[in-house]
């Protein structure tokens, strides 16, 4: 009972976490770029405005349209839920799994890309279409990753993973230098970040996301939007307990979830510093450029799987 | 698993040979001539940093000097002279385009699966925890080589050709723990002369047929 | 012992000699002068060992036994009869302007140099520095090449470095994995790519590595030999260059390449067990002669033709000493011998032939008997001796691989015979029109010394009517050291 009860806490603090780490990542970027800048919790305030207000629907709108945003929402949450975030060992993490979190990311996607194009404007069919060619590229690179790290823990099992790494002795892996680099090319373009896209833009020629979400309105978009930082929540999660799994509450005590709790934080603190510099540093490229940029994260990954093969295995 | 048995050194030499791979197909990938010699550059650091660690595990101390010929002649010398004659010959903002790119990167993971296969039987046999390693050195080597049958820059070439010779002295650092001074020292004189003459070639190919690019030389054939 | 250093830092002295005065009118006799007193201490050489075995300096560093002494004496001799030729075809190349004194500094040096990495390569007894030395006389060479900086040569010259450099770093590879293998035998010496050691070890050492490790060496020095399907570079570098050096790369450069992979051979054979490396040996010299026959039809160029006829020759010495076996490695030696001379006698006379009709063009080189009858008869002569007519010694030889083939593998005759007859109908087929034909108007005679070629010619005749004694129990005990056992 006690563990479904933190499972359940677990969860709430990862949804309710994740319009912070968006809104902390856009902080340290204004910063960067000496302006003034939104404070981190101006995401929230902006999910309250939009669930107060009234939706606009099309009227050529199917059913597919108004399901999207509850299917997407729901599917990402439950992907989150069961992500080790503070603690391993919870009830939850049998069922996480990495394909499974695959799966539901590419669940979440077909609606999303749906409901793009369900209206039948030009913007949302665009969207769609760049949306699933990135994803058709970058998916290959996350599993690849992913079975590298299965193979050198013989697991698929997110929680099973952490506590073999944290277990066995500190070894240097050369596999997981090459993974952990694909994996966070991949999380960029899988979260529409810059290089790949921009989250804060609207202008026609580059957005992706955007696109696709550019007739909700109300609650609807706010689901969208949630949805969004859930996903790169996840998925800094993901590179943040996989890669740099120390600290996290191998026990149920208050004193190792408190320091798991730190430590998590921290970790993401740092990740989305790192991908403000990035985002700072680097110029959106164009969408024809794209396909390289994912092609480079399947050669790390795959040099991550081979690298794996010959020279750890033995 | 028996990765943790290794002591950290080891485990850093490891890791040392994957990033050389990685580097390998960083140059494979690399259109701008610049970033080209600069990364050739960084595989060569690597490697004087793998040589001098595999120095220290063994305690062959000669491989200090073979150290300090890889990191003048790889780090700073033969990418110094490509640079410089890149600015003499002014084809700094050269960008060559290399057809069917990511189908040349599948090949080169071939071709790190092939060496693989072929190094097989040997490290079934070696007792040195760096055996695993001549499996990388040995598609290290392939990849330069299929970056001279792919590249059409004069330059690029040179870079793939120095490219495979640290693949050589990857080999031989970490299978064998370096080969006797001797060699070791014929190897890096050829390697200097080769890239002066290089450099003499660069001027050559281009008073003889305007350009760096060997496409155009195409004069003779098999048959005619 | 003083001999073999003596014919080792003559050609090194001269190097650096001929690198300041090399420009100088009297630069081609001095090269003369040194080749010759490289000539005459490795004869010394030659009857040092013939009369006390084997001999090892006392640093371990050279080892020269009747396998490797009878090459350095070839070596040295053909080194010394194409210097000979050079000297005037250098100059007349000096007059007509198409070299200027900078690169008569370079050619004549690099000369020296190129006979220096064929003797250390020869002679040395470490396997790493063999690799070094053949890598070393590509960069002696490459610049010779593309001597003459036409568009041309500049190919020629890039893609001889290109080629031959990455073959030559599989042969490196190939070394290092016999270092690997010699390791574990011998661990932690410094004595472990020692050809004299490792041949002592040679059962000891690790089977699956050693196979591994020849398909890298014959890679890499099939590459230098010419094997098809690595000889692009071969006709190129052999046609562009000057013809002096187009001479020794073909009597010297392809027979040290060979050389090496005949060591190698000699180690492999007792770790194996088999005839493995044989096997590949055979294959790849049997595609060489079948290729090289064929496209030796297409060429138009004379030289390219004749380099061809030597991608053949080689095929057919890598192919005999695949064989094994004491009669198909004597007359694999023997073609050594025999391809050299003769092959270098026809190179310096197409040099003259080529300064007669002023280009190297088959279709314009016309009626050299008419014009000049010594450069056409040697010319004719030579051809006739390397199609493998008798009296020649070529016919000797082949002769003897034949007789070695039809023993162990009789059906691989077919092809052997079909393509010697594919080559003699190339060969006649060009150069009959070339000594026979009209001569254009106003084709006149050059200055040429024939002396060279007539001298190889004679040496080449010699040998197929009678080998003498000496040199026949001379390549026996190379034969024995190669295969284990004699033909005598």
């Amino acid at each position: 009972m006690n563990g479904w009860a933190l499972a359940v806490i677990q969860a709430g603090l990862l949804a309710f976490g994740a319009p912070f780490l968006a809104g902390w990542v856009k902080w340290v970027k204004c910063k960067l770029q000496c302006r003034q800048g939104p404070s981190p919790w101006q995401p929230y305030r902006n999910l309250s405005k939009l669930f107060r207000k009234d939706i606009v629907i099309s009227e050529q709108a199917s059913p597919v349209f108004r399901m999207a945003p509850y299917l997407v929402f729901s599917v990402t949450a439950l992907a989150g839920s069961v992500m080790p975030f503070v603690a391993i060992g919870l009830p939850t993490s049998a069922i996480a799994d990495v394909i499974v979190l695959v799966g539901f990311f590419a669940l979440a996607r077909f609606f999303l890309a749906l409901a793009g194009m369900d209206v039948g404007t030009a913007f949302g069919g665009m969207g769609s279409s760049r949306e699933m060619t990135i994803s058709s590229l970058a998916e290959p690179a996350i599993l690849m990753a992913v079975f590298t790290l299965a193979m050198t823990v013989s697991s698929t099992n997110l929680a099973s993973m952490i506590s073999h790494l944290l277990v066995e002795p500190f070894q240097l892996y050369p596999s997981f230098i090459f993974a952990g680099m694909g994996l966070l090319l991949v999380t960029v373009a899988e979260t529409g970040r810059i290089p790949v896209d921009n989250p804060a833009t609207h202008l026609e020629l580059t957005m992706i996301h955007e696109a696709m979400i550019l007739e909700y309105s109300g609650r609807h978009l706010a689901l969208m939007e949630w949805a969004a930082m859930l996903k790169l929540m996840i998925y800094g999660v993901l590179i943040a307990n996989l890669f740099i799994p120390w600290g996290i509450a191998l026990e149920l005590t208050p004193l190792a979830l408190a320091i798991g709790l730190v430590a998590i934080t921290g970790k993401l603190a740092v990740l989305g510093v790192v991908l403000a510099v990035a985002e700072t540093s680097l110029a959106k490229m164009r969408f024809f450029r794209v396909p390289q940029f994912l092609g480079l994260a399947f050669i790390l990954c795959l040099l991550g799987m081979l690298s794996h093969v010959i020279l750890e295995v033995r | 698993m028996q990765m943790a048995a290794l002591p950290l050194s080891e485990q850093m030499i490891l890791t040392l040979a994957a990033l050389i791979l990685f580097t390998s197909f960083l140059l494979l990938a690399q259109t701008r001539i610049v970033t080209l010699i600069h990364t050739f550059a960084w595989q060569g650091a690597l490697l004087f940093f793998a040589t001098v660690l595999v120095a220290i595990v063994s305690g062959r101390h000669h491989l200090l000097i073979s150290a300090g010929l890889t990191l003048a002649l790889k780090v700073f010398f033969i990418p110094w002279q490509l640079r410089r004659l890149v600015v003499r010959l002014d084809i700094r903002r050269d960008v060559e385009t290399v057809g069917s790119s990511s189908l040349i990167m599948i090949g080169a993971g071939a071709l790190v699966l092939f060496s693989y296969y072929v190094a097989l039987p040997i490290r079934e046999l070696s007792m040195l925890s760096t055996r695993n390693t001549i499996a990388i050195s040995l598609a290290v080597i392939l990849i330069g080589m299929l970056m001279i049958i792919t590249r059409r820059k004069a330059v690029a070439q040179v870079i793939g050709f120095m490219s495979m010779e640290n693949g050589l002295m990857f080999a031989a650092v970490s299978a064998t723990y370096g080969m006797p001074m001797v060699v070791e020292l014929g190897v890096a004189f050829d390697v200097l002369v080769a890239a002066i003459l290089f450099g003499v070639f660069f001027f050559q190919i281009r008073n003889g047929i305007g350009s760096l690019n060997v496409d155009h030389l195409n004069r003779l054939n098999e048959v005619d | 012992m003083s001999a073999l250093y003596l014919t080792l830092v003559l050609p090194l002295f001269g190097t650096l000699l001929l690198s300041l005065i090399g420009h100088w009118r009297s630069a081609g006799a001095i090269n003369l002068a040194i080749c010759t007193a490289t000539f005459v201490t490795s004869l010394l050489l030659a009857i040092d060992v013939f009369n006390q075995g084997p001999l090892l300096s006392p640093d371990k560093m050279f080892y020269v036994d009747a396998f490797n002494v009878y090459l350095i004496l070839l070596n040295a001799f053909v080194g010394m009869t194409t210097a000979v030729f050079s000297g005037p075809y250098m100059a007349h190349e000096l007059e007509i302007g198409r070299v200027d004194d900078q690169r008569m500094r370079l050619y004549y040096s690099m000369y020296q140099g190129f006979l220096l990495t064929m003797l250390v390569a020869l002679s040395t007894n470490n396997l790493g520095l063999l690799w070094v030395a053949v890598e070393g006389a590509t960069l002696a060479t490459v610049l010779l090449v593309s001597l003459y900086r036409t568009p041309e040569s500049i190919e020629a010259g890039w893609k001889y470095f290109m080629i031959c450099g990455v073959g030559i770093a599989q042969a490196l590879f190939g070394t290092v994995l016999i270092y690997f293998a010699a390791e574990r035998v011998l661990p932690g010496s410094e004595e472990s790519l020692l050809w004299s050691v490792l041949h002592q070890h040679a059962t000891e050492l690790e089977p699956a590595v050693l196979t591994l490790a020849f398909v890298f060496l014959l890679v890499g020095y099939g590459t230098k030999i010419g094997l098809v399907p690595l000889h692009n570079w071969l006709p190129d570098a052999h046609s562009e260059g000057p013809t002096p050096m187009s001479a020794i790369l073909s009597g010297l450069l392809l027979n040290v390449a060979l050389y090496a992979v005949v060591r190698f051979k000699m180690l492999i054979d007792p770790a194996l067990g088999s005839n493995l490396a044989g096997n590949m040996m055979m294959g790849f010299g049997l595609l060489s002669f079948v290729v090289a026959s064929l496209l030796l039809h297409r060429q138009r160029d004379v030289k390219r033709m004749f380099s061809y006829s030597s991608i053949e020759h080689m095929g057919l010495m890598t192919f005999a000493f695949g064989i094994g076996g004491p009669l198909a490695t004597f007359g694999a030696l023997l073609h050594m011998i025999v391809h050299s001379l003769t092959k270098s006698a026809i190179f310096i006379t197409v040099g003259h032939a080529a300064h007669v009709a002023g280009t190297q063009s088959i279709d314009k080189i016309r009626g050299l008997i008419r014009t000049q009858p010594a450069v056409g008869w040697c010319f004719l002569l030579g051809t006739v001796a390397i199609a493998g007519f008798p009296p020649f010694g070529v016919f000797t030889s082949e002769f003897l691989l034949f007789t070695a083939t039809i023993k162990s593998w009789p059906w691989l005759v077919i092809p052997l015979l079909c393509s010697l007859g594919i080559a003699f109908a190339g060969l006649f087929r060009h150069v009959q029109p070339m000594v026979f034909g009209e001569p254009p108007a106003g084709q006149v005679a050059v200055k040429a010394n024939m002396w060279p070629v007539i001298l190889h010619l004679l040496l080449v005749l010699w040998l197929g009517i009678a080998i003498p004694g000496v040199l026949a129990s001379w390549i026996d005990q190379a034969t024995t050291m190669v295969v284990g056992k004699g033909l005598l």
